[in-house]
């Protein structure tokens, strides 16, 4: 068990170091990065879903004053490493998706590239394609495994048997929708190429990870890794869309070294961000749960079927809470997934967790209706001491104290009762459990300088607005027992040590323990009363880990929806979260992390949709005038809590992941509340007014 | 994107004979949705004409008692007029209903009746759209429809290749509250000025989806009357949508009551054009405004409504959702006297 660090300034709500520059414009973003006479660059997309390039005519591009350059398959450099099709771009005629790149144009303006985009005139042989994804589609295949490593089937007991002599059981199909991570930065890249310099190759890149980002630019291009940097020291969101290169990144290497010595920037347009940044794979989900008299579970199953691009598997794990959240003797679990010809599913906010809490949370709804049982109690009574899983104990659990005060909070004992109505609104209320894995990375590694009187810490760490600028500091001034003034952390450089990436909710438990292992490291190499310059590093693969015991933040969701009795438009008068996430580092961060992904979910609930026209091969409403995301009018009271959690296992700040717990199980408890308030469960997303119109007086 | 000339002529008459002779320039107001169709390609003109400064930018009472609106006057400054305010709500609540207060302090009164159809085939100039490029086919039906038209949609549907085909809505929400006023268009064109009956302004896609308005090339509008209404007057606008605020409608109402046993009732998000509900109105002259006599005049109404099947689901739920909107809306009227 490690020895906490006693939380001085952990725990304090410092304000955020980069806010001032934020609110005032100075923070610079990777495309406004200050470059002597930029160059700019757009991609150009392929308008067929699938087929061959036969043809190309640059001629009226040609004629243009200005353009710099024009990449295309024809003349495009031969990378070093396409195994990765999806940022294998321009070294053959194969159109795998609609909307993949075919070409980027550099111009000496923006405007001028993208006109010279636009007279590009490609011609296709194209194949017929097949993008849609059905419940019984022919292509369904099982993945060796699932993201993140987990197996793509479980199964134990037997959850046909429970199925068929079970006092109340539920069956039922659920789906979410294509979701698209939209961060308001797009991705962008200012790049430049100079072959003389010792480090020939920069990137100022929009990512989660300037470590990561610079693995994967290096093997593509066949450059020692020492060769490139990676600079990022803000980032306007990414939801894990930044959290591994796209193709845009490698376009933008690449014109820069079309262009040697000439910086290049490379934005994507919003719409392009619908076909080249990743989604979330719409997913089915076939439940069965079945529960004795008491309440108790005899089966939980969930077989999920979701898509991937013919070029690149990506295997959303989806099923995978299910197989820990609550106590069942029998389980099971699948997976099957179609590959499309389709743009590249990836990370997006809670992977696995964020659609796999929708089916199930929805289904323990149904099954307290059909038991006649509150569904906070059903809950509550299904708790298993040990993860079901893995069999080992948790290292903590907070699940029931979060449904407890939450229902404290919300007042849900004295809920109203179904189809209550007050005035023109039809009031339901929802209750949903929330869950995220507590996860550290393998690598990373931290320096501690003394500097001018103040410690300095570098680490390649990235701040995708979450708050690492002013929370590493915290860890960092209580390792080193030292005023947070006194600590000034460097991050968003490949100059400092590797680093891994922002995802997974792991930054703050990776990075915060290297810290610690370099701070303790310094002390004991320097004492108390260090000099100028002196030095150490330490990693995280230093610090106590442990693996006895399984780690997870908790959470319950609790929403109020009214639905209108004449329209049937839904708005969310409340929606109130508790969680159970270890300490909280810093509150107001945390807060915003919370609410932001609580947010997500509402959205996700109500409004968030990738409309596919299986016809023509992509997402049609893609700007954010059409593909909608929740404001503020749509709710009025968003709260987040916490309960005082001291984990004594997951590292010495006692802390776990915050950033993706919160989009968990939201939706579902919107739908629940819906179905309470019109007596129509709906079970696909996202809950629109045209479904619950029949449900209306 | 094109590159393009900019002029910002003297005047409304050297700004009418410009674009006039030129095929390829277009008049320029708040930019809202050209600048967006300049980005996209949608719109791709040799000359944008600057009209902004051209115009009236007043409102100012007419002798019979109604209002002029000079075309430069922004949809955020007329709504918050208290004329307009007083007299016709249905106007300023339509107004308010409609985009960001960002944007409605740059849309105008000329423009925003002008703005294009949101059908997202029409925006994206890699699909086949009659509207865009008369001629190519239509690349919605059959495809998103779920903010598409329910009525007065061609009777060639649903052949996506013929000419004709067009299911796209006409989107502005002030526009579907000046139809129920009943209001009247300045417009200036190369041959002198004309009047013309805002509910005759927009078309429907007949023999040209490409065309949204009656108006020719190079005229312009300069300003728009609203008639006077009688003191004990009502009216009312009602917008559904799925997103609370900064979305388009589904579908929306307005409704005015002049207090001579008439009612008019103008929808929007249902069709090309704001669609004036003359068979209800018809019903409903005379009559007592009871639910049961809204319903079945809105069922009559809508009799002919097309809905249109589509990968989103499609809009068959307009049907219903219109005209419980519309008797809700006319409830509330009464209620309100
Ligand atoms: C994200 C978003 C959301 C929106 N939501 C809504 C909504 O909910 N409801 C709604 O109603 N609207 C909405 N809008 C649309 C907005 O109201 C219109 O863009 C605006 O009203 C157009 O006015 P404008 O002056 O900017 O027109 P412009 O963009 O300048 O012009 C539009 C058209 O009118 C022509 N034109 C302009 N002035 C004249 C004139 N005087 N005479 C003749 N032709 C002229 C132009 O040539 C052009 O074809 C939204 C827009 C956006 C971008």
């Amino acid at each position: 068990m490690p020895e906490l660090l006693d939380p001085r300034a952990i725990g304090t709500d410092l304000a955020r170091r980069d806010g001032a520059a934020k609110v005032c414009g100075t923070a610079t973003y990777a495309f406004e990065t200050p470059v002597e006479r930029p160059a700019f660059a757009h991609i150009v997309q392929a308008t067929v879903p699938l087929g061959r390039i036969t043809a190309v005519d640059t001629s009226a591009v040609d004629a243009l004053d200005g353009v710099l350059a024009v990449l295309t398959a024809g003349n495009a450099e031969r990378l070093a490493w396409t195994d990765d099709r999806e940022l294998a771009v321009l070294q053959d005629d194969e159109v795998a998706f609609r909307g993949q790149p075919v070409g980027v144009v550099i111009a000496e303006t923006s405007e001028l590239a993208r006109q010279a985009a636009d007279l590009l005139r490609f011609t296709y042989d194209e194949r017929e394609h097949d993008s849609e994804l059905t419940v019984d589609h022919p292509g369904l295949y099982k993945p060796d495994k699932v993201n993140a490593g987990f197996p793509t089937d479980t199964a134990e007991g037997d959850v046909a048997g429970a199925m068929a002599t079970a006092h109340a059981t539920v069956e039922q199909t659920y789906a979410t929708a294509m979701y698209h991570n939209n961060p308001l930065e797009p991705h962008a890249t200012t790049a430049l190429w100079d072959a003389e310099a010792e480090v020939p190759l920069t990137l100022w890149d929009s990512t989660q990870g300037v470590h990561p980002a610079r693995s994967t630019v290096a093997k593509i291009f066949g450059l020692e890794r020492e060769r490139i940097r990676v600079v990022c020291p803000y980032v306007g969101g990414g939801f894990g869309s930044k959290g591994t290169p796209h193709a845009n990144l490698v376009l933008a290497a690449m014109a820069a070294r079309a262009l040697p010595g000439r910086p290049v920037r490379l934005a994507l347009t919003r719409q392009q961000m619908f076909f080249l940044a990743g989604y979330r794979t719409p997913t089915i989900q076939r439940m069965q749960v079945a529960a004795d008299r008491t309440g108790r579970l005899q089966a939980i199953a969930i077989d999920v079927v979701e898509q991937t691009s013919r070029i690149k598997e990506f295997a959303e794990q989806t099923g995978v809470p299910t197989r820990m959240m609550y106590a069942s003797p029998s389980r099971r679990t699948t997976h099957r997934v179609a590959a499309l010809d389709v743009p590249v599913p990836s990370w997006m906010r809670a992977p696995g967790e964020c659609p796999g809490m929708f089916g199930p949370e929805v289904a323990l709804d149904e099954l307290a209706e059909a038991l006649e049982m509150d569904p906070v109690e059903l809950r509550i009574r299904n708790e298993p001491e040990k993860d079901p899983e893995s069999g080992k104990p948790w290292s903590s659990r907070n699940l029931v104290a979060c449904l407890r005060e939450g229902a404290e909070r919300f007042g849900w004992a004295d809920r109203p009762p179904a189809g209550h109505r007050d005035g023109d609104w039809l009031v339901g209320t929802g209750v949903a459990s929330s869950v995220y894995p507590t996860y550290r990375q393998a690598s990373s590694t931290a320096t501690v300088r003394f500097e001018a009187g103040r410690y300095a810490v570098e680490i390649g760490a990235a701040d995708l607005g979450t708050g690492a600028w002013t929370v590493l500091p915290q860890i960092a001034a209580d390792a080193l027992d030292v005023p947070v003034d006194d600590v000034e952390v460097r991050i968003g450089d490949t100059r400092y040590p590797r680093a891994s990436v922002a995802g997974g909710s792991s930054g703050t438990n990776t990075w915060g323990s290297a810290i610690v292992v370099a701070a303790g490291a310094f002390r004991d190499k320097f004492g108390g009363d260090p000099a100028d310059g002196d030095e150490v590093s330490g990693d995280v693969d230093q610090a106590e880990r442990d693996s006895d015991h399984a780690a997870y933040a908790f959470g319950a969701q609790f929403t109020e929806v009214r639905v209108h009795a004449d329209t049937g438009e839904l708005r969310v008068p409340r929606l109130y979260g508790v969680f159970a996430a270890g300490r909280i580092v810093n509150p107001r961060t945390a807060r915003s992390q919370l609410i932001g992904g609580m947010t997500m979910g509402l959205s996700m609930a109500l409004h968030e949709n990738s409309v596919w026209d299986p016809r023509v091969g992509q997402v049609v409403n893609h700007d954010l005038a059409e593909y909608h995301i929740s404001v503020n009018a749509d709710v009025a009271d968003v709260q987040a809590h916490w309960i005082d959690e001291h984990d004594p296992w997951v590292n010495v700040m006692g802390s776990k992941g915050i950033g993706e717990i919160g989009i968990t199980g939201t939706a579902a408890a919107v739908v629940n509340a819906v179905h309470r308030a019109t007596g129509i469960r709906v079970r696909d997303l996202p809950v629109t007014l045209d479904k619950v119109l029949a449900g209306l007086p | 994107m094109k590159p393009f000339s900019y002029a910002r002529p003297a005047d409304v008459a050297e700004a009418v004979r410009t674009v006039a002779t030129e095929p390829g320039a277009v008049f320029l107001g708040g930019g809202t949705n050209l600048v967006d169709h300049l980005k996209l390609g949608v719109a791709r003109p040799e000359l944008v004409v600057d009209v902004r400064r051209l115009t009236s930018r007043a409102v100012v009472d007419l002798e019979d008692g109604g209002l002029r609106i000079g075309a430069a006057v922004t949809n955020a400054e007329l709504a918050a007029d208290r004329r307009v305010r007083e007299r016709y709500p249905v106007l300023a609540q339509a107004l308010l209903s409609g985009a960001t207060g960002q944007l409605r302090n740059m849309a105008t009164t000329g423009g925003n009746p002008l703005q294009r159809t949101r059908c997202v085939y029409f925006q994206d100039v890699t699909t086949a759209c009659n509207k865009r490029e008369p001629g190519s086919g239509c690349t919605a039906v059959g495809g998103s429809t779920r903010n598409h038209a329910i009525l007065g949609t061609p009777g060639v549907l649903p052949d996506p290749t013929a000419a004709e085909t067009c299911i796209a809505t006409h989107p502005s929400d002030m526009a579907v509250a000046l139809a129920a006023l009943d209001a009247l268009v300045h417009v200036q064109g190369p041959a002198g000025e004309r009047l013309v009956p805002f509910p005759e302004l927009h078309r429907l896609p007949d023999d040209d989806p490409s065309r949204d308005t009656v108006l020719e090339h190079g005229e312009l509008i300069t300003a728009i009357d609203l008639p006077p209404l009688a003191a004990g007057a009502r009216s009312a606008y009602r917008k559904v949508r799925d997103r609370a605020s900064y979305a388009f409608a589904l579908v929306s109402v307005a409704a005015v009551v002049p207090g001579d046993g008439e009612i008019r009732l103008a929808l929007g998000g249902v069709a090309h054009k704001p669609w004036r509900a003359r068979r209800a109105e018809e019903i409903l002259r005379g009559a007592p405004l009871t639910e049961h006599a809204v319903r079945g005049a809105m069922e009559a109404e809508l009799t002919a409504a097309q809905p249109q099947p589509g990968v989103d689901g499609g809009n068959g739920f307009k049907i219903p959702l219109v005209q419980r909107t519309v008797v809700a809306t006319v409830r509330d009227l009464a209620l309100e006297a």
